[in-house]
């Protein structure tokens, strides 16, 4: 049987591949959908620990961050449609009007 | 334990295909596939309805939006032409910082995760699984932070309809497109 090590390897390794997506990609679809797998390894760590620990709380926190997670993609993805129809562009780098 | 090293390598394989591909769209369908296997191990874990609440608000709402705003810009390839000529060793600092800053969260998450050593086996105590139990706990315990979600779901709403309105001030129907 699995245990809660496995489980946190696991969600270590797919937080760790959203952080690199993060930062190794150069459009912003993609980086929303980096944050979206951090996300996601977080809320395995949480079900494990709920699993571990024999509560419902994990499972509960779950679905806070879906529903914040859900809110997250639709005002993101409502900018980044503001910001396409102002460049053209979706990579990061063409807005820079903010930059000192 | 089998389906534990199925699940877990379906996860890993498909997240690093969606930060490795250039198409978006495939990008977005890959993650599809890393929640399906997440929801697999969901059920592994005993939790059925997080399972089932993966499927159908990741993959069938949230996923959906995002493959909806993709056919929607239809700019689907990134402009990393120049990017691609440059050799891996000498891309931009970003990049670098990235990769470094990834493989050292593995790396120290790995350490603390072996060195903690209370490895106990299999889990002893007795799972949550029951939805009555989960909708119980919801709605008293945390019955104050379940109103405030609805709260800010109403916030996001509000939020997305103002900023992809286009603004009717500067730009009537027959207005070039800003």
């Amino acid at each position: 049987m699995p245990t809660l090590n496995d489980y946190l390897i696991l969600s270590a390794i797919l937080f760790a591949i959203g952080t690199a997506g993060v930062f190794v990609r150069r459009n912003l679809i993609t980086i929303l959908l980096s944050i979206e797998i951090m996300l996601n390894a977080v809320n395995l760590s949480f079900v494990a620990f709920g699993r571990s620990f024999g509560t419902a709380d994990g499972q509960i926190i779950v679905f806070f961050v879906m529903t914040v997670a859900a809110a997250e993609a639709a005002v993101g993805l409502a900018i980044v449609i503001g910001l396409f129809r102002h460049r053209e562009s979706l990579n990061p780098d063409t807005f820079t009007s903010l930059k000192w | 334990m089998t389906f534990f090293y199925l699940f877990a390598a379906v996860a890993v394989v498909a997240s690093l295909l969606v930060i490795a591909q250039r198409n978006p769209i495939y990008s977005v369908l890959l993650l599809i596939a890393s929640f399906g296997a997440l929801s697999g191990l969901y059920v592994l874990l005993d939790a059925p309805f997080v399972a089932v609440t993966q499927i159908i608000v990741y993959a069938g709402a949230i996923m959906v939006l995002f493959l909806f705003v993709v056919m929607l810009l239809n700019a689907p390839h990134e402009e990393t032409e120049h990017d691609e000529k440059v050799h891996l060793l000498r891309r931009p600092g970003p990049v670098w910082f990235g990769g470094v800053l990834a493989a050292a969260l593995v790396v120290e998450l790995l350490w603390a995760l072996t060195r903690a050593g209370s490895d106990s086996g299999p889990f002893s105590v007795e799972a949550v699984s029951s939805v009555r139990t989960l909708g119980r706990v919801l709605f008293t315990e945390y019955a104050f932070p379940f109103e405030v979600t609805s709260v800010l779901i109403l916030v996001a709403m509000v939020g997305a309809v103002v900023l992809a309105k286009r603004d009717s001030r500067s730009g009537g129907p027959s207005a070039p497109p800003v």
